[in-house]
């Protein structure tokens, strides 16, 4: 072949990879502006009130109910079902990833560690809809038996029970990246603290986590980005009823569970019922993608050491 | 006649299968500074690092031997020695200056915490005193909560330094401590190490011969993993017993 030709044909396969690379991002685009536009149905529909009436529902009314006759349109019990629920995971993901994350960074020798990790990653595997009937038939029912010890009533829908399970779901992804941050902290400083007579606890938690403080809280904003979009075990375990309130104990509805509930049933395409999980899903978006960029940039932040 | 503060005898030591040190004996003695020189991959640092039992944080290596810390004489590298005793008596300064991402009193202060010491008044006290021997005090004493990594490279390594002082060793290692120095970070620390000697026994791996020439009232030679020669250091640099020492002091090769 002629060199001209190979470069030519190199030129076009470079385009060619350049529109592959360039696909993932006008589907991201892409999916932006059919939220943004439904978004603005939603808003500037007459059930509504028509703009900015229904925006200023959105953030002030109380109630979610949009598929009712009588109409409230207040984000806050989807929003507080989805914090609430996140805040459980974490609460549970946190402590355990860090724990996980010291274990397998600092004692674990070598062959225990690599017999570890795949089972790890296995949990990452399980599909979530597993997680969400485990939630549902298997923490629940041990969850009101001990509460029922204490003589507190606990809802067979709640969100205690799928918040937990959440948590363990997502430990695997939170526990890596801790573990990633961990392992990013050089050699040398551990050497400092051990030639100073410390012990491996006290080198872990003094130095190393304390060194790996910004990869460490990137990794825990990326899991509770992944714990407030994760869709299937609150759509099967918490409930679908909106619900304000920050008692665990109680059934909640997610953005997410919402949006499974809605789009499952049969309504009127570009109706309002059908546009308020754009409205929804918009806000979802907007948060995930908040937390997202927050920890790429702490994650980008250079540390210096 | 001089005090014998570490004793090395007949100290083998492997990484794996890799004989790194052969059959070294030689003695340590109590306020003196000892250099260990040799062409890099001799085992100097390696020999540094069996006084504090450093290898122990990696798999795979082993002592054979024995290194006898006086005065009560425990082998270092003996079964059933706590590395982690061995560390609170023999303090490290190491080839880069490794501070901790923490303010400049907690990097003197975190030794002095695992010794126990909570009393603030007392930490305060004795991080003063560690800068004030490490000659950093006057540079710092009105910034002691800003980060350790706001100074520059030779104030980060006497930082070190005050860390590693802090503990109140009776021996203080150096691996290199000025390889990653200006000149004038270099003659500071040197004159530091100078000064430390008459409280603490040092022993200091170097590369640069005219350092090892300035600062040391003994040096080791090493050579592929044997120690080749010891003695006072104006001998060793004057008149050397081996051909080998000679060939290196006057860099003919290394």
């Amino acid at each position: 072949m002629k060199i001209e030709v190979k470069k030519k044909l190199d030129v076009i396969f470079k385009g060619f990879l350049l529109l592959t690379a360039t696909a993932s991002i006008l589907v991201t685009v892409g999916i932006v502006v059919a939220l943004v536009e439904d978004t603005i149905r939603f808003f500037t529909h007459p059930e509504g009130g028509g703009f900015p009436t229904s925006l200023i529902r959105f953030f002030t009314e109380t109630e979610w109910t949009p598929t009712f006759i009588s109409k409230k349109i207040g984000i806050w019990p989807l929003l507080c079902g989805t914090f609430l629920i996140a805040g459980i995971a974490m609460a549970i993901s946190i402590p355990l990833g860090i724990l996980i994350a010291v274990y397998l960074s600092e004692f674990a020798s070598h062959r225990v560690r690599e017999a570890v990790k795949p089972w790890l990653d296995f949990l990452e595997a399980v599909p979530t809809v597993v997680y969400g009937y485990f939630a549902l038939l298997g923490v629940t029912p041990l969850l009101q038996w001990i509460f029922a010890k204490f003589g507190i009533e606990m809802h067979g829908m709640n969100a205690l029970s799928p918040g937990i399970v959440l948590g363990v779901m997502i430990l695997p992804f939170t526990a890596s990246l801790v573990e990633d941050a961990m392992k990013g902290v050089p050699q040398y400083l551990r050497e400092a603290s051990y030639s100073l007579g410390a012990t491996k606890l006290r080198t872990a938690f003094q130095v190393v986590i304390p060194a790996a403080k910004s990869g460490i809280i990137a990794a825990y904003l990326l899991g509770t980005s992944r714990a407030i979009g994760e869709t299937m075990v609150v759509a099967v375990a918490a409930g679908m009823y909106p619900n304000l309130t920050l008692n665990p104990l109680e059934p909640v509805q997610t953005i997410t569970g919402y949006i499974v509930q809605v789009a499952l049933g049969d309504l009127p395409f570009l109706s309002f019922e059908y546009l308020s999980i754009f409205a929804a899903g918009f806000l979802l978006f907007v948060l995930t993608l908040f937390f997202n960029l927050l920890a790429v940039y702490l994650k980008s932040r250079v540390e210096r050491y | 006649m001089e005090n014998l503060k570490l004793k090395v005898e007949k100290l083998n030591f492997y990484y794996g299968a890799f004989h790194a040190l052969k059959d070294i004996t030689m003695p340590i003695y109590e306020r003196k500074v000892t250099a260990i020189i040799g062409p890099s991959g001799c085992g100097k640092s390696t020999l540094l690092r069996c006084f504090n039992r450093m290898h122990d944080l990696y798999p795979g290596t082993r002592y054979e031997g024995a290194i006898l810390l006086y005065p009560e004489g425990i082998n270092i590298v003996g079964q059933g020695v706590e590395p982690l005793y061995i560390r609170l008596r023999i303090g490290m300064v190491f080839q880069k200056p490794n501070p901790f991402p923490k303010s400049i009193f907690e990097n003197v202060a975190y030794g002095l915490r695992i010794k126990g010491i909570t009393n603030s008044t007392e930490l305060k006290d004795r991080v003063e005193k560690a800068l004030k021997d490490a000659a950093l005090w006057e540079e710092v004493k009105d910034r002691l909560k800003e980060n350790a990594y706001s100074l520059s490279g030779g104030q980060q390594q006497r930082l070190c330094i005050a860390r590693a002082i802090a503990v109140e060793p009776e021996v203080l290692l150096f691996d290199e401590p000025t390889s990653a120095l200006d000149p004038i970070s270099t003659a500071r620390i040197e004159d530091l190490i100078v000064e430390l000697k008459s409280k603490i026994t040092i022993v200091i791996v170097t590369h640069n011969m005219q350092q090892a020439a300035r600062i040391s009232d003994f040096t080791a030679f090493m050579y592929l993993g044997e120690l080749i020669e010891f003695g006072p250091t104006e001998k060793i640099f004057t008149n050397p017993e081996k051909k080998l020492t000679e060939d290196y002091i006057s860099g003919r090769f290394g």
